[in-house]
């Protein structure tokens, strides 16, 4: 495995290619792609101790496709894809979950999916109490604990 | 040299914080020895944006992956199960589901009721009144009355129901099975200097607004109060015995790491089912070579871990997804023994509200429901929002050959040798786990749900960390004796999951802290002739 820091320009290039074929963008929804320059700037500035495992899936799928994965054709790269994911071990999570945990935060993706803007703390959400008659048949049918000696 | 105390306790969590205030009112010189630090709530993850990611890196559950300097790392390559603990005051308190349910009378007597395993050389009813006690100083909430549960007096209202428990309660009742609001150690209300609960959603990873009851916040205020010296960042290496064979004190690293001795009368353990015994077999010498209190050569046996068999699936409708504590409800339906289900002894259900977004979309990316490419979006907005879950707690038989030990090579940042465990879940507990998913599956179906899931076992799931310093009255075959005591050392005692004789099928956090009330309430009583 790599020990590095960050990435190299070339790791950052397929990365960006891989994360806008994991996302794509999507005017239906009106969301960018995970290669979107915001989410790939989170991406690379949150990295921290993922870096080796997405260095190390990187330099997989470098050596899958035998060059940079954009210049590959489309279907050529869906097969390194899979490749990738299905033996690419830990480092090939690692390298989606970077992508997609740095994708469902943005705001543009979060207000798509009608979520709110800001941290848990200190508003919290409200839960609807809910209709407690529904205990009444369970209430009803009754039990009894099983004795012990 | 330090002046010896009358008593030392080697860990601040469940255990800990609770057997340090009961034995406060002694006023003897009590000092604990916790090897994490305090915890600051406003870096806790639910205060910033990013608070799902954290449970990837510095706030996940394991403390293999979170490798903070106060977690030691647990060499689990050899179990399905891995472990998971927090290392602080309140200890895995501050990183836990707040679920609350206890053991049951009848776990206590398995051996006499299903001819499996051992008795517990004491009874429900002996754990009645700290039971009790317990609740009112974690502060829990529920509903009293479960006909299927040991009566408890919760002192604060339930949990809302929300979108999910209500699409659960409906399916639940369409097949005739139990169901009941879960108690919890959520605050519902206002709770002795606790804020209630505003739902900031999956509290597992500690509570900003400390609704969710952690020793740190509830007993340990009060214990300090009371006089117990609590040092923080101190990481016990090894109990030290003297030419009596008692304990006469510990060696440990400060916060700067150096090497000091506390010499004491008295020392408890409080380190759970892993921390506990590694701290035994490190405490090895030439008079208990074997490792400390281990005569019997059960310490570190019979490990204990609660497979988890999850099941979940997405229905039409909202659910409440992260916007509320994830467990809202549970199930005894399945708790005692049916052997014409083909398994002894049984399980319980917690209902699972449902998963944030990042979760939601890593997890289903894996599970391969959730695709790359043009269809993501769709499917997605299928899925996020829209997870019921169901988990069975299965109640795991103590066998010997299910084991910590210590790793030859691994060690903590103190040169300490680390945990190894050796695990495989039994014939018995497979066969609970499927007519659990099976169950689950017949549960998520009646209330729509498609696209279902399977967790078996949850692998991130050894939480419960039980069994390996058993109770009981024979010295050949149990660590402590009815009383927390260690048989071979007469001023030595276990109050933790690791005294645990079997495990039942419930969360055992309750029990545990419990049975350190218990402990610490029969020392009060024998203080004349605690040695005797």
């Amino acid at each position: 495995m790599p020990d590095q820091l960050s990435l190299t320009p070339r790791q950052r290039e397929d990365l960006r290619t891989v994360a806008g074929m994991i996302v794509p963008a999507s005017d239906e929804y009106k969301v960018p792609g995970a290669d979107d320059a915001a989410i790939q700037a989170d991406i690379l500035a949150t990295l921290g101790r993922d870096t080796k495992l997405v260095a190390a899936a990187l330099d997989h799928l470098a050596d899958l496709a035998g060059g940079p994965l954009a210049e590959l054709d489309a279907d050529r790269r869906d097969a390194v894809a899979l490749v990738l994911r299905k033996h690419g071990g830990v480092a090939a999570a690692t390298l989606v979950r970077v992508v997609l945990q740095c994708y469902y935060r943005d705001d543009r993706v979060l207000r798509s999916l009608g979520l709110e803007l800001r941290a848990p703390f200190p508003r919290g959400h409200v839960l609807p109490d809910g209709d407690w008659s529904l205990l009444d048949p369970v209430k009803a049918r009754g039990g009894t604990l099983r004795r012990a000696p | 040299m330090k002046d010896p105390v009358d008593v030392l306790i080697i860990g601040a969590g469940a255990s800990g914080a609770a057997v340090a205030w009961s034995l406060a009112e002694t006023k003897m010189h009590i000092l604990c020895l916790e090897q994490g630090g305090w915890m600051n709530p406003a870096e806790y993850p639910s205060t910033g944006r990013d608070w799902e990611a954290k449970f990837y890196g510095e706030w996940s559950s394991s403390p293999n992956v979170r490798g903070r300097p106060e977690d030691y790392p647990v060499n689990d390559d050899n179990s399905p199960i891995k472990v998971v603990n927090y290392n602080a005051v309140g200890g895995s308190t501050v990183m836990y589901t707040a679920h609350w349910p206890r053991l049951h009378p009848s776990d206590f007597k398995v051996k006499t009721l299903d001819g499996v395993a051992d008795d517990w050389p004491i009874d429900y009813d002996a754990l009645t009144p700290f039971f009790e006690e317990n609740d009112k100083m974690m502060g829990t909430s529920g509903l009293s009355g479960d006909p299927l549960s040991p009566l408890t007096h919760p002192p604060m209202p339930q949990q809302p129901m929300g979108l999910t428990g209500a699409i659960f309660g409906k399916a639940m009742n369409k097949l005739g099975w139990h169901w009941w609001p879960s108690d919890t150690t959520v605050a519902t209300m206002d709770y002795e200097g606790r804020a209630r609960c505003i739902n900031l959603g999956h509290c597992t990873p500690a509570c900003a607004q400390g609704a969710k009851s952690s020793t740190d916040i509830t007993y340990w205020p009060h214990a300090i109060r009371a006089g117990v010296e609590l040092r923080t960042h101190c990481r016990v290496r090894e109990i030290t015995t003297d030419e009596n064979g008692m304990a006469s004190g510990v060696v440990y690293y400060d916060k700067d790491g150096v090497e000091q001795f506390q010499p004491a009368h008295v020392v408890i353990i409080a380190c759970n089912g892993v921390g506990t015994p590694r701290l035994l077999l490190n405490s090895a010498s030439s008079r208990f070579p074997n490792g400390l209190a281990n005569s019997s050569g059960l310490v570190g046996k019979n490990l204990m871990f609660h497979p988890y068999a999850q099941i979940y699936g997405y229905v039409k409708e909202p659910t409440d997804s992260n916007r509320a504590p994830p467990t809202c409800l549970w199930s005894k339906e399945w708790y005692d023994t049916d052997l014409s289900r083909g398994f002894v002894r049984g399980y319980g259900v917690q209902f699972v509200r449902g998963a944030g977004p990042v979760f939601e979309a890593v997890v289903s990316e894996q599970k391969g429901i959730l695709p790359w490419g043009d269809d993501h979006h769709r499917v997605f907005r299928k899925l996020n929002g829209h997870r019921l879950g169901f988990s069975a707690i299965c109640e795991d038989l103590p066998e010997e050959h299910n084991q910590v030990t210590l790793d030859p090579v691994l060690k903590d940042s103190h040169g300490i040798p680390a945990p190894k465990i050796d695990y495989t879940i039994s014939e018995n507990s497979r066969k609970m786990m499927e007519h659990a998913l099976a169950r689950g599956r017949e549960v998520l179906e009646t209330a729509g749900a498609t696209d279902i899931c399977i967790n078996s076992p949850i692998p991130w799931g050894g939480w419960h960390l039980l069994g390996t310093a058993r109770m009981g009255t024979d010295p050949a075959r149990s660590v402590v004796n009815e009383w927390g005591r260690t048989h071979d050392v007469k001023n030595l005692f276990i109050v933790d999951g690791s005294i645990f004789v079997t495990s039942g099928g419930v969360n055992p956090t309750s029990t545990i802290q419990a049975l350190a009330l218990y402990i610490a309430d029969q020392m009060k009583q024998r203080l004349a002739n605690l040695f005797d």
